[in-house]
């Protein structure tokens, strides 16, 4: 240690030298190794080996059903397959719609309710507290029982949309209909991470400094004009950083989808999770499903890295 | 939330914008609650009760569906059920009013402990690690840090589905599928890499004087951590634990394409609950209901930490 780094190597150094001996016994990096090696070690032997694994099974025709065929070398041709099937390019359709459509609607209805809950009125803790609830609930239990919500005869859903509108209960199905199932998962997830947007973005209300407001004021600018002004440009960062939590998320969502429509009616709901599932799980083609599987994960990882370097942009103009 | 209020607002916002803004949030609170409070209601319902049309807001309670939950049943002719000796316990009364008698428990109780044996064993492993790498990250100077944690981050891009393929055959070889250590070892790599991030956060806050002072007077590192670091970041730890116990406690895709018996747990269990004629919906709500109420009480618990755990740490306040 020639190069004191920090106030604790300094004092190790003007310790007496029984105690400097334990210290250097263990030297802070053999410490900081020690203490960072069993995560590594864990996230590599659950995810990284699976990972590798995954990419040397998608050059093969291997299946795990039969563990015991002949596995062949099929180099790219799952790739290729991959990306000229109609049925992928139709799930990832189905993801696209999905992921617009719950982002868009959560970020609206997100931010109305952090602008309202903003303003601060009486029980706003509780009522916030209220709020995040459904969040924090299991997707697939609750989306479970959302099955049961969205019964057409006698689904609580269909009940309240006839009482507000007269349009019999019975003459639609949620999620047995081909124009209508999209729109039961969307519902489904809105209803339960719009509060996840609202917590993120009420933290960015909160974090505007006051002074802004107050040299508007003095400048007599309009209330919209704050509002488009300071408001928008100073939360921005929050809402990406909201958007890009979520839509990773839906991108991969799976468990409320499985429940709710299972990719049905046909394939309309079919995002690219159910697809991986049918592929790897039912259908059994491991190799090919390993591909589809490294593709959907080289693409998360590849948008999630465009936008962060748009977020960076954003956050230091 | 009062860990979230910093107020501020230069014009306050006039009484009536502020009952108003109070009134439309509170409104979609109450909305936002009604599948919830739904759960609950029809888990007291008679399963004619649950499926009339309309709904019925008013019923009789009845512990029918919570019986039906914990019990297997089997339909009788009214002459056996007359000949058997009067039943003293409630559910067997409640299946015999159906011609009905009870044969034996059913599978939610052991799913029950396996969610409750499995979110609690993985959740100690993970901040066990986490709190080891996150002091390391957060003291010592380790080459490449910002590529480890970025790498730790990643890990939980991938869409569960494609790293079930790859555990799935690894597990298979191991002999660790279908069991409860099989599942800890799983949830708790997924749930390192939150809980390295919020417990950085968390140390990096503890002043590092601290510790410093303790160097000083013959403490070694390990002392200082277990001594002087540890009771500082109680809190952290406590809300990165509930964190990572929600997080295994609602993990649905892992659980229902590994677990099939012995280790299953509850979320790939309460979906296919059925009675006679298809879903006995009193009994799904109730093992819904049961199932929840773990999850209300944290959020109630938690509401100081949500924003920071559920955007990694990202967003503190």
């Amino acid at each position: 240690m020639a190069q004191p780094e920090t106030l604790a190597d300094r004092a190790a150094e003007l310790t007496p030298a029984p105690i400097a001996g334990t210290l250097r016994g263990l030297s802070d990096r053999a410490l900081a190794w020690i203490f960072i090696t069993p995560t590594i070690l864990l996230l590599l032997a659950i995810n990284i080996f699976p990972l590798v694994w995954t990419i040397r099974l998608s050059f093969t025709n291997y299946r795990a059903n039969r563990p015991n065929a002949e596995v062949r070398n099929v180099g790219i041709d799952h790739y290729l397959s991959i990306l000229t099937d109609p049925d992928i390019w139709a799930a990832m359709q189905a993801t696209a719609h999905f992921v617009f459509w719950t982002l868009l609607l959560q970020t609206l209805i997100g931010f109305a309710l952090a602008w309202l809950i903003d303003r601060r009125f009486r029980g706003h803790d509780v009522v916030t507290t209220l709020i995040l609830i459904p969040m924090m609930l299991s997707p697939a239990v609750v989306g479970n029982f959302w099955v049961f919500l969205y019964q057409p005869q006698m689904g609580l859903f269909n009940y309240a949309v006839s009482f507000f509108t007269g349009i019999p209960p019975s003459s639609f199905e949620m999620i047995g209909s081909v124009k209508l199932a999209p729109w039961a998962i969307i519902i489904v997830d809105t209803w339960m991470w719009t509060p996840y947007v609202m917590l993120i973005i009420l933290a960015g209300l909160r974090s505007i400094p006051e002074y802004l407001y107050e040299a508007a004021e003095v400048d007599r600018a309009s209330a919209w004009r704050q509002f488009w002004r300071i408001t928008v440009p100073m939360v921005l960062p929050f809402v990406m950083l909201a958007v890009l939590f979520r839509g990773i998320e839906n991108f991969k969502m799976f468990d409320m989808v499985n429940l709710l429509t299972n990719g049905g009616p046909g394939s309309t709901t079919e995002v690219a999770s159910i697809t991986l599932k049918r592929e790897a799980f039912e259908k059994w083609r491991t190799g090919y499903s390993s591909a589809f599987a490294i593709i959907l994960f080289v693409a998360v990882f590849g948008l999630a890295n465009v936008y962060v370097k748009a977020l960076n942009a954003v956050k230091s103009r | 939330m009062s860990g979230l209020t910093t107020a501020h607002s230069v014009v306050e916002p006039s009484p009536t914008t502020r009952t108003l803004a109070g009134a439309v949030v509170l409104i979609y609170a109450l909305v936002s609650l009604i599948p919830l409070v739904w759960i609950v209601m029809t888990s007291f319902k008679s399963p004619p009760d649950s499926i009339s049309y309309p709904p019925k807001v008013v019923f009789e309670p009845t512990l029918e569906g919570y019986c039906n939950l914990f019990t297997t049943r089997s339909r009788q002719t009214q002459d056996y059920i007359d000949a058997l000796p009067s039943a003293d316990d409630l559910c067997e009364r409640i299946a015999r009013d159906r011609n009905m008698v009870v044969v034996s428990p059913s599978n939610y109780l052991p799913r029950f402990l396996n969610s409750l044996i499995i979110a609690f064993g993985s959740t100690l492993v993970s901040v066990v690690l986490g709190v080891m790498a996150a002091y390391a990250f957060s003291r010592f100077r380790v080459p490449g840090k910002d590529d480890l944690l970025f790498f730790i981050l990643s890990t939980r891009m991938m869409p569960p589905i494609a790293v079930a393929i790859p555990i799935y055959l690894m597990y298979r070889e191991l002999g660790l599928s279908d069991t409860r250590l099989g599942m800890i070892l799983l949830y708790s790599a997924v749930n390192v890499s939150l809980a390295v991030w919020l417990l950085k956060g968390f140390i990096d806050e503890i002043p590092r004087e601290y510790e410093e002072a303790a160097l000083v007077d013959g403490y070694t590192r390990l002392q200082a951590l277990l001594k002087v670091v540890l009771p500082q970041a109680t809190t952290g730890i406590v809300a990165t634990a509930i964190f990572c116990l929600i997080f295994a406690w609602n993990e649905y895709a892992f659980a229902v394409l590994l677990t099939s018996g012995e280790a299953q747990t509850a979320p790939p269990f309460i979906p296919i609950i059925i009675g006679e004629g298809g879903q006995d919906w009193p009994a799904v709500a109730a093992g819904t209901t049961l199932f929840l109420v773990p999850i209300l009480v944290f959020t109630v618990l938690l509401r100081k930490h949500l924003l920071r755990g559920i955007t990694f740490g990202a967003v503190r306040k």
